[in-house]
Order: structure tokens, then C-alpha cells, then sequence
């Protein structure tokens, strides 16, 4: 490693031009977060149907920028290309078959949840388990495990934004000189997502979709030809897959062998199935203006996979450019690669347009995330537990310091842990997000499963998922090196959100025609069928004030 | 129609959760080895057809205007 450390020079020195580029761009994003409070302006911001859902009223487009920044996060950008760069394409390219078949999913499944929210003024997934299964315990879980899960994802951003700025050459030894930017960059973000609400990230995700997009046809155009063509590419890659990595001490993945089938697949689909029931994806559903729209962006929201494909195999370009990923500390860190490729390969201030793609790229996601934790600690925890009587605006000035809140545990967590923790609790949010889909998804189709079966199944998962997390061990990582742990009964590796996810859905089924011979309440349901088919123009799918006052 | 939707939703769910039929080298095409440029096709393909099982949903399920339900009923 040494010689390599020597052979690599260029992260000496701060990138000027690539740093004020990136300043003008995240310059010009602020100011566009504050002023979006006058976009598409409500009689008043009190309310978390105006700061939470930015009015409920975004469009096709709107919401595909959206649900687009949204779900391909900065650290998407980062580390998808990264896991291609170290370990193969097991670990990386299973986002392209992941974000493939998400979009039937949402299809189906999310233009129903939108029609029973807006109906009864839902604002979070939990909000429905509430009313559908009348559980506050059910209720609570999927709150908790929603915010549990969506605090590591919005410290995950930061690592893509420090990546970046790492790259530039920004820190070093001093922690102020590390730590400042990133710490000033989050004030703003947190600034204009109290004052604006959803409607800032919306705004801006225009300006980080139209970078990104930009940033990835130039560099999928102009990098493979600079560097051999894809047939060279391809070949380069595949040498250094079949040498053992020396993080893991095995070898990578060119092309996924007959005994990694079922952790590709597995991989795919369990990341597929729990992408929406992130919070933040909730929400950002939620804020469309009808169920058409939705649907009409199941359809469209694929352009972004193709995207992240190619983001993927920019990792394995890397492979061929010889890119050597060193962080400041002299150390290899894959997470570098997508940065460095970008500084040596480009001239400095599109290198510096890359880099704001990818920081801008951060500041959207951590903004949703934020706010639909926000949302689920106002509804789910505030309202339900602790004051039942929270009037709209109480609940909208709750939200708001409560994303503030959010964002700067975040920023503790990044800036005194190690990083590895970061990544080690995302790891398990993904994890656990999925173990809520049973009381939401099935839920949405019916009243079947016994809500203490479901709060069983959703226990039993949460602990079995953890535990096997724990034990993935590397040789250089004593616990949660990985998602991936032999299956029960099949003995393959496999993804252990999805194992959790199955033994979950055995344990709520077993149970259910248990506790209903031991005659247990069953609980009240808000909900009636035809709920469930509404669209923009159904009476009380309008107004808004209606809506949430009418429930309690 | 809303059995053809369902089938052309799940299409692209079954062919990428089956790994082993596309999990090859060969064919390459222009340099790409066949895993990938195959799920990158596979990007349209589902598209495609989840546009047309919305346009398919449309068609077979016009949309009812709800009608308001009596308040009793919606506040069991």
C-alpha cells in the first residue's frame, strides 16, 4: 500500500477553481431554498400539510424531480460506484435491477396509500397504521423504526458531501478545517428547510437533477474513450475481481457466480421492497397532487436507474484510469474513487460542477429525510403520546424544530463517530425499514392479519435482523461488515432484509388465527373501502383544513 | 385488462429475480459484457411496460368519483 500512497500525489493542495465553482453552485441553491417559500405560496406555512407536504399539490414533474433527488442520494452517488470499485458488481450493480423493480412496486402499492392518506389526512405511514388497525403500539413501531432508520441515511449524506470536499483538499489535520464546511453547509440546509418546508428541496432538486444528469452523460461520453473504450473497461475490471481485495481478503465480483444468485436477486428485491417505506419516500409520495401522478411516474422515474447504471460502471472506469482513491490521511478509501476520478480526469471547474451535482445531491435527500422524520415524530409520537389536543400549528412548529433537531444529531454523529458507524446503522436502517412493509403493505389490501401478529412479526424481525448484522464479520471489520449472511434452510448467501422480512411475515401469519381463537381485541378500523380508490376531485380529498381536523 | 396490468407489472420483477438467465459474459456488445447491457435494457423495457399497464388501468378502471359516505360511517 505504501507504493501506492507514494505513487499518488494529487491530493496535495486545495483545488481553487473546482472549490469556487462548487461555492457560486451551493451559493445560488441557497438563495433558491429561502425564496421557494413564495413558491406555489399558501395562505399559511402552519400547517404539515404546507411545511411537511409542501401543500399536497406537486405535480408529474415536480414530483419526479422529487421522488428523483430524493431516492438517488449523494451517497448513492458515492458509494454505488465504490462498492463496483472494491468489491464487484454483487455489491454495486444489484442497484440497477433494485431500482428497476421498485417502479412496479410503487405502482401498485404507493397510488393506493396515497388515496386512503389523502382521504384521512395521513401524513406519514404510521398516521395509516393508526387509523387502520387502531393500534398506537403498531402505530409506534413503524414510527420508531422510520425515524431510527432515516437518522443514519441523513449522516450518510454528510460522508458524500465530505468525500467531496476531501477530495478538493479541504481539512487535513486541523478538525476545524475539516469540520467547518461541512458544519456550515448543514446550517443553511437546516435553515432554509425551517423556513420553507418541503418546497426548498423540491426547488432545488431541479438544479441537482439537471447537474447530475449533465455531470454523468459528459463523463459516460468522454471518460471511456479517454481511457481505452468499454471493451478495455470491462477487461480491466474483470482482472482486478479476480484478484482477492484486500478488504475482504476474497475475491470481487466480475459477473455475480452461480452461488451469489440468490444475494444479487435478494439484494435487488428486499432493497426494492423497503425503499418505500422510507420515510422520506412517504412523504415525497405523499406531497403529489393526485394517484395519476404517481403512477404516471412509476413509469418515468426508470430514467434515473439508467443514470445510476452508468454511475455504477464509473466505478470499474476508475478500475481502468488507475484512479487511487487516498484520503487526506494517507489511508485508501473506495468511497474517494468517483471524486478522484473526477478531479483527474476533468478540467477543474467541470470538476468543480461534478462536485456541487454530488453536494447538492446531499442537500435534497437530507432535507426530505429530515422533514419526514420530522412528520413522524410530530404525528406518531407528539400528537399520539404526549399531546393529543396539538393544534395544526402546534403540530407544523413541532415539525419544524424537530427537523432541526434531526439534522444536527446528524451532524454530531458524523463529525464524533467513526464513519464506519454511519455506514454500519444504515446498514441496519435497511434492515429494519423492511420489517414495517407486513403492518403498512398488507394493510393497504386487508384487514386479515391480527395488529399484535403483525407487532410480533415486526419484534421477532427487528431482533433476528440485527443479531445476524452483528455477526458479518470481515477481516478487517469485526462486526456488520456486510448485509449479506447465509439464509435459513436455503444456506446461500443472501440479503438479511429479506430473510427478516420472510421469517416476519411466517410469524404474522402464524399468529393471527391464534390471538383471534384467544378472541383479542381487534381494534377499530377508520378506513372503508372506497377509500382506497380516491383521486384528486373526491369529496374531502380537498380542502386541507378539512382534512386534518377531522380526525383524532 | 387489470389481469393483463398485473402480469405486465410482475414481467420485469420475474425476469430480473432471475439471476442465472442473464448472469453471462457473451454476447459482448460494443465491449459490454452481456449482464449489463442487458439490464440496462431491461431499464426501458420495464418502463414500457409499466406505462402500459397505467394506460392499461385507465381503460379498464375508469375513475368513479367517490360519493361522500354518511358521517356515521366515517367515524366508527
Amino acid at each position: 500500500m505504501s507504493a501506492l500512497a507514494a505513487a499518488s500525489a494529487p491530493n496535495t493542495g486545495v483545488n481553487v477553481v473546482a472549490l469556487a465553482v462548487l461555492i457560486v453552485l451551493f451559493l445560488a441553491v441557497t438563495v433558491m431554498g429561502f425564496l421557494a417559500t413564495r413558491w406555489r405560496q399558501a395562505a399559511s406555512m402552519e400547517s404539515l400539510d404546507e411545511w411537511g407536504l409542501g401543500g399536497r399539490g406537486f405535480g408529474t414533474w415536480v414530483t419526479w424531480f422529487l421522488l428523483g433527488g430524493d431516492l438517488y442520494t449523494a451517497y448513492t452517488f458515492i458509494a454505488v460506484p465504490a462498492a463496483m470499485f472494491a468489491l464487484g458488481s454483487v455489491s454495486g450493480f444489484f442497484a440497477v435491477p433494485y431500482t428497476i423493480v421498485v417502479y412496479p412496486i410503487i405502482f401498485v402499492f404507493m397510488s393506493r396509500l396515497w388515496s386512503v392518506s389523502h382521504r384521512h389526512g395521513y401524513v406519514t405511514a404510521a398516521d395509516f397504521v393508526r387509523g387502520r388497525y387502531g393500534s398506537r403500539g403498531l402505530s409506534l413501531a413503524v414510527a420508531v423504526t422510520g425515524i431510527l432508520a432515516t437518522m443514519p441515511y441523513i449522516a450518510l449524506q454528510l460522508v458524500g458531501i465530505e468525500a467531496v470536499l476531501e477530495v478538493i483538499g479541504l481539512g487535513g489535520n486541523s478538525a476545524l478545517a475539516r469540520d467547518l464546511p461541512l458544519f456550515i453547509a448543514f446550517a443553511v440546509l437546516a435553515a432554509y428547510t425551517y423556513s420553507s418546508g418541503l418546497r426548498a428541496p423540491a426547488l432545488i432538486a431541479f438544479v441537482k437533477d439537471a447537474l447530475i444528469y449533465l455531470v454523468i452523460i459528459v463523463a459516460v461520453i468522454y471518460l471511456p474513450t479517454k481511457y481505452g473504450g468499454w471493451g478495455h473497461i470491462f477487461d480491466a475490471a474483470q482482472t482486478k475481481m479476480a484478484k482477492p481485495s484486500p478488504a475482504t481478503g476474497k475475491p470481487g465480483a466480475f459477473i455475480p457466480a452461480p452461488t451469489q444468485y440468490w444475494a444479487y436477486g435478494t439484494l435487488a428485491l428486499g432493497s426494492a421492497l423497503a425503499l418505500f417505506m422510507y420515510p422520506h419516500s412517504v412523504t415525497a409520495v405523499l406531497s403529489s397532487k393526485s394517484r395519476t401522478t404517481i403512477r404516471r411516474n412509476a413509469a418515468i422515474l426508470p430514467a434515473y436507474s439508467f443514470v445510476l447504471g452508468l454511475l455504477a460502471l464509473l466505478g470499474w472506469v476508475a478500475i481502468a484510469a488507475g484512479t487511487k482513491p487516498i484520503g487526506l490521511n494517507g489511508q485508501p478509501n473506495a468511497q474517494l474513487v468517483i471524486p478522484q476520478l473526477f478531479e483527474d480526469s476533468f478540467p477543474s471547474w467541470f470538476a468543480g460542477i461534478a462536485f456541487a451535482a454530488v453536494a447538492i445531491g446531499a442537500l435534497v435527500p437530507a432535507a426530505i429525510m429530515s422533514i419526514a422524520a420530522a412528520n413522524l415524530f410530530t404525528r406518531n409520537i407528539y400528537r399520539e403520546w404526549l399531546r393529543p389536543n396539538a393544534t395544526v400549528a402546534q403540530e407544523a412548529k413541532v415539525g419544524k424544530l424537530i427537523s432541526l433537531l434531526v439534522k444536527f444529531v446528524a451532524l454530531i454523529f458524523v463529525l464524533t463517530m467513526d464513519k464506519q458507524n454511519a455506514i454500519n446503522f444504515q446498514l441496519l436502517g435497511g434492515i429494519w425499514i423492511l420489517q414495517t412493509l407486513p403492518s403498512v403493505v398488507f394493510g393497504l389490501y386487508t384487514r386479515w392479519f391480527h395488529r399484535w401478529a403483525l407487532l410480533a412479526g415486526w419484534a421477532v424481525a427487528m431482533v433476528y435482523g440485527t443479531v445476524k448484522a452483528y455477526n458479518v464479520s470481515s477481516p478487517t471489520v469485526p462486526h456488520f461488515a456486510g448485509s449479506l449472511a447465509p439464509m435459513e434452510l436455503i444456506g446461500q448467501l443472501g440479503y438479511i432484509a429479506f430473510t427478516a422480512f420472510v421469517l416476519n411475515v411466517i410469524v404474522a401469519v402464524v399468529l393471527t388465527p391464534v390471538l383471534r381463537a384467544l378472541k383479542s381485541p381487534e381494534g377499530d378500523d377508520r378506513t372503508v373501502m372506497a377509500d382506497y380508490f380516491v383521486d384528486a376531485g373526491d369529496p374531502r380529498v380537498k380542502p386541507l383544513p378539512e382534512l386534518t381536523t377531522d380526525q383524532h | 385488462m387489470l389481469v393483463a396490468a398485473g402480469v405486465l407489472l410482475l414481467v420485469p420483477i420475474v425476469a430480473l429475480m432471475w439471476v442465472s438467465s442473464y448472469a453471462h459474459d457473451e454476447p459482448r456488445l460494443g465491449g459490454w459484457p452481456f449482464f449489463f447491457w442487458y439490464q440496462m435494457l431491461w431499464v426501458f423495457i420495464a418502463s414500457a411496460c409499466t406505462y402500459a399497464a397505467f394506460k392499461l388501468v385507465q381503460r379498464a378502471r375508469p375513475h368513479r368519483p367517490m360519493v361522500e359516505p354518511d358521517e356515521n360511517e366515517d367515524h366508527r
